[in-house]
């Protein structure tokens, strides 16, 4: 055995113990964490998904007229008229204005997101978590429920929802109320079978052994080590849960079981009643509210993808740290290995998987 | 003759951040019927360099200088500047590669007559029948018994060794001049490893196979190699005949390497200080276990599996026990039961005065405060979005000595450098120290509450031999430092001889021998410690030879195992 000395630690201390605040808000730290193409991605999603929470939020603000709006002052707006400087976008078959439609439709997208999601994502973490770490008859009688529910179809349940809730036809509440349950009855099963999956995965490395052998209680293990390695795919899950909403909320309103146009704005509903112009040579009442969904589905879609990738140092992309461009890369010379290579961490050997 | 030279090779990868030099400027001969063997850490280039003879770069490599082949159809071939074709035609006729992993590197659905025969088709017309009768015989002079019935096996039907066997069959089947062997036998327990490095030097004799040998394990290279190169940072520090170098190394980085193999023999002076430095009391052993029994349960119908059958053992306060076997032998298991991960299910098992058969963990929690645990592989023993500061901290803060990360990082530092890792490290995240750095930091984990007892599960198996030096010399000293009791679990007898106060050797799930370090490796008595012993290669080439012979001796005294 050799009797050399371990090497001293010859670097000054270059982490800063504490982030800039600025650092430390969430979505400001991931950008500014990124560069590249993830860096482009992400900015691309938030731009669009801004937008979209925006014209939510403000809609009453921004739109030139309301959703349910037919004259103003100067009379009826008159059906199917092409796009001018008094109706940008056009009006529709029924005497709306496009543009008003697609910014109140905003609302109603945010809203039914919001509600889904938020009843499915806790209920279904949970479950996968309880159900992939403890196991046993729980975990069976789970997994058996959840995959009789992937059977059954969304837009079936929510028409059935629609029904139940007001017969068919509905006002904002009821109409948004009917997509998002039947939207949370289909999303708890994604969330619990893939949180259970990572979970089970987990639970088998060495690191929650660790956590057992140090004495931590099952809840600690559960929520600090499993839950945080397992939540790595929700947001991608969670954003395409998102477009998903969007889209049922739509497809609920293209085969009429929507919202009426005088309780609310739904791109959906719009669609189904542009069918007909299209064919005529009426582009704008449908190209608009078809952009919407478009663009909205991409922009969650975009920011979850990025949002992912950042999440995990191993996924995360880096600036190079130094020039070690023709350098050997330094392994452990003396005994110990190195304490500080000279290409900086780049300059270790290349981590295990 | 030559039958591969290499001239003044360099090979670059691309990667995220520039280009990174792998090999660097290495020019090296391999001769007819000789072993050469590449020796060098994780990154020093010598498994890039064997690539490159059967041309086997990745796309991001470019590669400069040049590989001569001999071609046994004579003529000489440059493998830089062949083609996707011309490579094909080259491989497996002059030039094949032994793999590490035997169990990875056969396909797992067909037999292997069929992938044997796959090497044939590939290069030359042959009918089923003929190829398949190459087989038989290919599999015969590798050492398979039976091999007209066997050729119809299925990877999965052969044990490890038999399996690397294969391997070698289909290298050799188109009898190429030369065989590249990247570490061979690594995978492989230290018996088995023997067997299969006495069928490589028979290739050698036998048929003049010249071999290029890519180790990490010096005392691989001093049984089988003739000719020796040390490669670090991506070129050739020294290079000479076997017996010189082990005698009279020249360069500096080779006696750092020679110097860091541990061998057998070299803790008895340790632990005899040990020893006497420690009060003998009377008081009662942190571990006992009598006639354990830990069975896993098998599926539905069939019996369970006895991983551990009747073990009695005990560990006392502030004692080393080192538990050897192979793989299989149950000896991670034992080390997994004593911390309640794995369920013991007969005899009785009293750890720190609770009963682990049918224990309840709510009962065992108050004792994991003295329970420490370092696992084998460091690459997954931390929790990847945690920094190591928290990582270490976690035991201090389930315990309730610290409410926090940032209070707990006093102890932390600590800790950090009390295992000779910088305090900003703590900062890092585990994917950015490399193996020992995270094996080190583990060990700060398992000892930040200061345990009575730690369990390390082959905390060096998974590191090079100079950083696997530094690790055991750093438990060392901490050892004797707070005078944890340890139980040390390894396959390697070296390693266990140097901190080990008492060596136990499981065989198949039973304790065949237990004393101290000088009764089991100065005298053993059981057959199968007699030949663990006699496998394992000294890297020294003039005594490996005559314990070679005495391992021939005693295989044939003893067929069995």
């Amino acid at each position: 055995m050799t009797t050399t000395p371990a090497p001293a630690p010859t670097t000054a201390p270059t982490t800063v113990s504490r982030r800039r605040l600025i650092d430390r808000i969430p979505v400001v730290h991931q950008v500014r964490q990124s560069y590249g193409v993830q860096r482009f991605m992400l900015v691309t999603g938030l731009i669009l998904t801004l937008v979209f929470v925006i014209l939510a939020i403000f809609a009453p603000l921004i739109a030139p007229y309301g959703y349910a709006q037919l004259r103003d002052d100067s009379g009826a707006f008159g059906a199917q008229e092409e796009p001018s400087a008094q109706h940008l976008w056009g009006t529709t078959v029924g005497g709306y204005d496009v543009l008003s439609r697609v910014i109140w439709g905003a609302q109603t997208g945010l809203f039914v997101i919001v509600v889904a999601v938020v009843l499915s994502i806790f209920l279904g973490v949970l479950l996968g978590l309880i159900s992939g770490y403890l196991g046993g008859w729980l975990d069976r009688v789970l997994v058996v429920i959840a995959d009789a529910i992937y059977a059954f179809p969304s837009l079936l349940l929510a028409i059935v929802m629609a029904i139940v809730l007001s017969g068919g036809q509905s006002g904002l509440v009821p109409g948004v109320f009917a997509a998002a349950i039947s939207l949370t009855v289909v999303y708890i099963p994604q969330y619990f079978r893939v949180i259970r999956a990572e979970t089970t995965r987990i639970k088998n490395e060495a690191f929650v052994e660790s956590a057992r052998v140090i004495g931590a209680s099952t809840p600690r293990i559960m929520f600090k080590h499993v839950l945080r390695n397992a939540t790595r795919t929700l947001p991608l899950i969670f954003t395409l849960n998102s477009s998903e909403a969007i889209l049922t909320l739509a497809g609920l309103g293209f085969l009429g079981f929507g919202i009426e146009p005088s309780s609310a704005a739904e791109w959906g509903y719009d669609l189904n009643k542009a069918i007909s112009d299209v064919t005529s040579g009426i582009w704008w009442t449908a190209l608009f509210p078809g952009l919407a969904i478009v663009f909205v589905v991409l922009g969650i879609t975009l920011v979850g993808e990025s949002l992912n990738d950042l999440a995990d140092p191993r996924l995360r992309g880096r600036r190079s740290v130094a020039a070690s461009a023709g350098l050997t890369a330094q392994t452990s010379v003396t005994a110990g290995g190195v304490i500080d290579p000279p290409g900086g961490l780049t300059g270790l050997e290349e981590p295990e998987r | 003759m030559s039958v591969a030279d290499i001239k003044d090779l360099v090979v670059s990868f691309a990667s995220d951040h520039g280009a990174v030099k792998a090999v660097d400027g290495v020019s090296l001969t391999v001769e007819k019927g000789e072993v050469l063997a590449i020796v060098g850490e994780s990154g020093s280039g010598k498994t890039v360099t064997a690539k490159t003879i059967l041309g086997l770069l990745p796309e991001t490599a470019t590669a400069s200088g040049a590989v001569v082949l001999t071609r046994s159809t004579g003529g000489d071939v440059d493998v830089v500047t062949l083609s996707r074709s011309q490579l094909r035609e080259v491989r497996g006729t002059d030039v094949a590669m032994i793999f590490q992993e035997p169990s990875t590197a056969l396909n797992p659905v067909f037999t292997v007559g069929w992938q044997i025969a796959e090497g044939l088709r590939a290069h030359e017309r042959v009918s089923g029948a003929a190829a398949k009768a190459k087989a038989i015989d290919i599999l015969r002079q590798v050492g398979i018994p039976d091999p007209e019935t066997r050729v119809n096996y299925y990877p999965h039907q052969f044990s490890g060794g038999q399996k690397q066997r294969i391997v070698i069959a289909m290298a050799l089947v188109l009898r190429p001049g030369l065989i590249v062997a990247d570490e061979p036998t690594t995978a492989l327990d230290v018996t088995v490893q023997a067997e299969i490095l006495d069928l490589l030097r028979s290739l050698r004799d036998d048929y003049g196979t010249a071999i290029v040998l890519i180790t990490h394990n010096m005392g691989v290279v001093a049984d089988l190699s003739d000719r020796v190169a040390v490669m670090y940072q991506g070129k050739v520090v020294e290079q000479a005949r076997t017996r010189e170098l082990f005698a009279n190394p020249q360069a500096q980085y080779t006696r750092d390497l020679l110097a860091a193999v541990p061998y057998v023999g070299q803790g008895r002076a340790g632990a005899a200080a040990r020893l006497s430095g420690r009060a003998v009391g009377a008081a009662a052993p942190l571990v006992k276990a009598t006639d354990l029994v830990i069975e896993y349960p098998g599926r539905l119908g069939r019996g369970g599996f006895r991983a551990v059958d009747g073990v009695s053992f005990s560990i006392g306060a502030g004692e080393v026990l080192g538990l050897v076997g192979e793989s299989g032998s149950g000896k991670t298991t034992i080390g997994r039961s004593i911390a309640g991960l794995t369920k013991a299910t007969g005899g009785s098992l009293d750890v720190l005065g609770t009963e682990m058969v049918g224990f309840k963990e709510r009962e065992f929690r108050k004792h994991r405060v003295d329970i420490g645990f370092v696992f084998q592989d460091p690459a997954s023993s931390f929790n990847p979005l945690l920094t190591i500061a928290q990582c270490v901290a976690e035991p201090l803060i389930v315990h309730r000595r610290a409410g926090d990360v940032a209070s707990a990082r006093g102890r932390v530092d600590e800790l950090l450098e009390a295992v000779q890792l910088p305090r900003s490290y703590g900062d890092r995240y585990p994917h950015e120290l490399s193996g020992g750095q995270r094996q080190r930091a583990s060990l700060a984990r398992a000892l930040a509450l200061q345990p009575k007892l730690l369990i390390a599960d082959e905390p060096t198996s998974a590191l090079d031999v100079s950083v696997q030096a530094r690790v055991l010399e750093l438990f060392a000293e901490l050892q004797s430092e707070f005078g944890f009791a340890c139980l040390f679990i390894s396959h390697d007898l070296a390693v266990v001889d140097i901190l080990a106060d008492r060596i136990a050797v499981l065989y198949k799930g039973k304790l065949v021998e237990e004393g101290t370090g000088a009764e089991v490796l100065g005298d053993p008595k059981h057959p199968y410690t007699q030949r663990l012993l006699a496998s394992l290669p000294v890297p020294d080439p003039v005594a490996q030879a005559e314990r070679r012979e005495l391992l021939r001796a005693l295989r044939a005294a003893d067929p069995v195992g």
